[in-house]
């Protein structure tokens, strides 16, 4: 499968993200310059995090605009599947390819740990080979993390299991302690409404393999590549 | 003309730098000081003397770039 990287000024995850689908997914990568204005034989394609533009402005609100976010709306709404990290989750949310916004985190400060998450709804072509409920390990390093969004949506959010991703204690509890950055609900993730497009803040793509100490995030990845698999086989026999 | 825009969180919107300052302030004995609100600053010329467009044109730049309206408002003053 080809996996479609995207690079704007001021990403600096991309090249973890094209190791880990090169080298531990054994796919192919590639990175794709935002100035692009197609996503031709990609089959996925993913926001990495970073800084983009500086976070001038707000997060993600210049990159938003970048020539290839117009290829990566029409990709998405063709059924694409879309996976933005961290920066990336900030991007989509500016382009409205997700519902909600960010603030600054609730402490001020530019966070960087390891963070628990629970798998909330495993039933999405992101978390397909995790179990429901599964905790998660993986690291945060952000400050405009503090995911926000009017009760409605919030609300719709819930009805629809578009929660992905929670921030939650070892041991799988959801509490406000748990909560690294004061986001609401304790979100950490959230898919669009048809599924296909999901953000989360965490890094999976920094403990994707055992040589790191922590292979938690490499399902996220397995689980799109098992996705991917599956639809093109639906493609075949039909 | 010449834009001068304030673009601030929303009202009910918790704002993390302006507690901060909040308490800043009150730590330095101002202690009259209550709901600070922080927020951007934006200034720039443009090139049209109509203000009725001046406006519009201005407005749509908020809307579209300077401020996200999930989050926050903005308001502006038009000078000649």
């Amino acid at each position: 499968m080809n996996f479609g990287v995207i690079v704007f000024p001021g990403s600096n995850c991309d090249h973890d993200c094209t190791h880990v689908i090169s080298s531990v997914l054994g796919q192919k990568a590639v990175p794709v310059w935002h100035k692009e204005t197609s996503l031709a034989g990609l089959d996925a394609i993913i926001l990495p995090g970073g800084f983009s533009y500086g976070d001038y402005l707000r997060t993600g609100a210049i990159a938003r605009f970048s020539p290839v976010m117009g290829a990566i709306k029409t990709f998405a709404s063709e059924g694409g599947m879309v996976l933005g990290i961290c920066n990336g989750f900030q991007i989509l949310l500016e382009a409205g390819l997700l519902p909600g916004a960010m603030l600054r985190n609730q402490s001020l400060s530019f966070i960087c740990k390891d963070v628990h998450i629970k798998v909330e709804n495993a039933a999405t072509p992101f978390t397909g080979l995790c179990e429901s409920g599964q905790v998660l390990k993986i690291p945060i390093a952000h400050a405009d993390g503090n995911y926000y969004t009017d009760p409605v949506t919030l609300a719709a959010l819930q009805a629809n299991a578009q929660i992905i991703f929670r921030y939650c204690t070892p041991d799988g509890k959801v509490t406000p302690d748990a909560n690294p950055n004061g986001s609401l609900d304790n979100i950490a993730g959230i898919r669009n409404a048809e599924g296909n497009v999901l953000g989360l803040m965490p890094h999976p793509e920094r403990c994707a393999e055992d040589v790191l100490g922590n292979d938690d995030g490499r399902v996220i990845f397995l689980s799109m590549l098992d996705a991917l698999k599956e639809a093109k086989l639906k493609t075949v026999v039909a | 003309m010449k834009a001068k825009i304030h673009v601030t969180l929303k009202s009910g919107i918790l704002d993390p730098q302006g507690k901060a300052i909040e308490h800043a302030l009150e730590t330095l004995g101002f202690k009259n000081a209550s709901n600070v609100r922080m927020g951007k600053y934006l200034e720039l010329d443009l090139r049209e003397t109509t203000q009725d467009r001046a406006e519009a044109e201005v407005k749509a730049m908020c809307e579209k770039l300077l401020a996200n309206t999930i989050i926050e408002e903005y308001r502006y003053e038009l000078n000649t």
